[in-house]
């Protein structure tokens, strides 16, 4: 039997309740949807925007009453259109869709880049603290664009948490990949979870790699059906909706060629990530 | 249970088990090809693939409704120029038949993907003659009867590869259309491609499909494909490929004894995923054992017994 119940397939139309910029770019937009509450870190749904496009959007919390909160980038016309969404207005929600994140304990190194820092701030959320200390390193273009940090702050202490920005506006001036190199060689972690830009990620996979780190990751690739069917997030043998969006190191070494290369267009031929 | 049991020639295509993948279900790539052999698939039938390439539809694309998916892709594809690479990559490693599935807007565009997909090593072509929400093509070549046997006969011209034809349920009558594409030199048929369909949400009462109106699939169309099957076995003499709802072993018997010698799964995908191919193929060997019939051949239209 499917773990994909009918009912969660199922289109839901529910009201804006909360809508709040986090940065010039991203806003958290939150509403209630009860088959989304079990939702798990690194799992995503899917948000219709009546009259305009339907995307895939990672889940930033998921409490048991059901409140689910998303972060939006701006980036193209769906995106837009949702930034002057107000609250009251209804859209349509299908999902969670997609594995999880593994909740780890020991040592992690958890890497997030721009929004990618959303699935991973409901990963840190999730995880024992007691048994697990996680060191965070935020990359962004610049200050304002760091995400989330305050929240982050809860969760672990000062020393832990890094952050860089292209423009040095905020922590060292570098990518967020700069400084892992060091950190790899310092001290042994357990698991790094990352999320962000995929150069970025192929980056801290080929580190991870290197020094013999187990490693996973939350991918993107263009999703229409969400259900395993349209091929159009194929990487690999792998469906990037179905098979993850959480890629463990084992699966990403099968999709090497591809990972932080290339994937399919709308028209389904390679373009580069 | 022995392959040969399952095994069958179709149309001169040799099926080491009656599935095959539908078109428009994943197959881009080489890879998911493998996937979906590697599942149990005794033949994959690629996306639909024109001329030029095309972005399809914008999402939403899939909706699930109760018994079904109504889907509005608007055929995707990368174009034949580009796919002909694939379906010769996909030929050095993959061990079952590749069916290219091709339309066009023309007889003369069906003839030259036909040759384009032959030539680049396709076992098989199905001509998309059915697709039933994008304009010009798909159903609109398939509903009319002098058309649909112009392009098959034009396919024919061109290429010594099996041509099955997939046809629509959205006409007046489908065996009539299986009999001109008979007649017009098609090897096979497949039937059928979705139901006109569409959604409409009421909160806020718009069509939800980003093309407003698109195509049903899954068990809500299952016994309109069977008797399309039924239909078709009584008028014309070719083999027929069932599709429509096809998820478990009993849809898979159920078609073969309407008629169908092999069948096309597709919405099952989703709640099953590629392995989908070998639990029904092995459903299908323990009912055919414990009927005592000698082969699955020995089931094809049973059903029209009276």
């Amino acid at each position: 039997m499917s773990a994909y119940h009918t009912a969660d397939n199922r289109l839901r139309i529910t009201p804006i309740l909360v809508a709040e910029a986090e940065s010039p770019t991203v806003k958290t937009l939150m509403f209630r949807d009860k088959h989304c509450a079990g939702a798990r870190p690194g799992q995503f749904l899917m948000l219709w925007i009546p009259g305009v496009d339907e995307i895939p959007l990672s889940i930033l919390n998921a409490e048991q009453d059901g409140m689910i909160a998303v972060a939006v980038k701006k980036i193209g016309q769906a995106t837009k259109k949702l930034h002057g969404t107000k609250v009251g207005e209804l859209i349509g929600v299908r999902g969670p869709f997609g594995n999880s994140f593994t909740i780890r304990d020991g040592r992690l190194l958890i890497v997030g880049g721009g929004t990618g820092i959303a699935p991973l701030l409901f990963l840190a959320k999730k995880l024992n603290l007691k048994q697990a200390r996680p060191l965070f390193v935020l990359g962004a273009k610049s200050e304002e664009e760091l995400l989330f940090l305050d929240r982050l702050r809860r969760l672990c202490s000062a020393g832990d948490l890094m952050t860089t920005t292209e423009d040095g506006s905020h922590g060292m001036k570098c990518l967020a990949t700069e400084p892992l190199e060091g950190l790899m060689a310092k001290e042994r972690f357990d698991m790094i979870y990352a999320c962000g830009p995929e150069q970025m990620l192929r980056k801290v996979f080929d580190l991870a790699e290197k020094h013999g780190i187990s490693m996973q990751t939350s991918l993107e690739r263009i999703m229409r059906c969400a259900v395993g069917l349209c091929g159009s997030c194929v990487m690999g043998r792998y469906r990037v909706c179905r098979d993850g969006p959480v890629f463990t190191v084992e699966m990403l070494r099968e999709v090497k060629d591809e990972f932080g290369v290339s994937k399919r267009d709308f028209d389904g031929r390679r373009i580069s990530v | 249970m022995s392959q040969d049991y399952l095994g069958m020639n179709l149309a001169g295509l040799k099926l080491a088990n009656p599935t095959m993948l539908a078109s428009g279900i994943l197959g881009y790539s080489t890879e998911t090809f493998e996937s979906i052999s590697e599942g149990g698939a005794g033949a994959i039938v690629t996306k639909s693939v024109g001329l030029k390439p095309r972005s399809g539809y914008v999402n939403p694309t899939v909706v699930q409704v109760s018994c079904g998916l109504v889907n509005a892709m608007g055929l995707p594809n990368p174009g034949m120029d580009e796919f002909a690479h694939e379906i010769r990559r996909a030929k050095t490693v993959l061990k079952v038949p590749l069916i290219a599935s091709v339309y066009g807007y023309s007889e003369d565009e069906y003839a030259l993907l036909a040759e384009k997909a032959v030539n680049a090593g396709a076992d098989a072509l199905e001509l998309n003659v059915s697709c039933p929400h994008v304009k010009q093509t798909g159903s609109e070549i398939g509903q009319s009867p002098e058309i649909l046997a112009a392009v098959v006969k034009k396919a024919k011209a061109v290429v010594d590869k099996p041509v099955i034809v997939k046809l629509s349920p959205n006409v007046t009558s489908i065996a009539d259309l299986g009999e001109v594409a008979a007649r017009a030199g098609a090897d096979a048929l497949t039937a059928i491609n979705t139901v006109k369909a569409m959604v409409i949400d009421a909160e806020t009462g718009m069509p939800i499909l980003g093309n407003r109106v698109g195509g049903l699939s899954g068990p809500a169309v299952k016994p309109v494909a069977l008797r399309c099957v039924y239909d078709l076995f009584e008028q014309v003499k070719i083999p027929i490929i069932g599709c429509g709802g096809v998820a478990s072993w009993r849809d898979a018997v159920e078609f073969l004894l309407a008629g169908a010698s092999a069948v096309q799964i597709g919405t099952a995908i989703a709640a099953e995923g590629p392995k989908v191919f070998s639990t029904i193929t092995r459903g299908l060997s323990v009912y055919l054992r414990k009927k005592g019939f000698k082969d699955v051949n020995g089931i094809v239209g049973l059903s029209h017994r009276r």
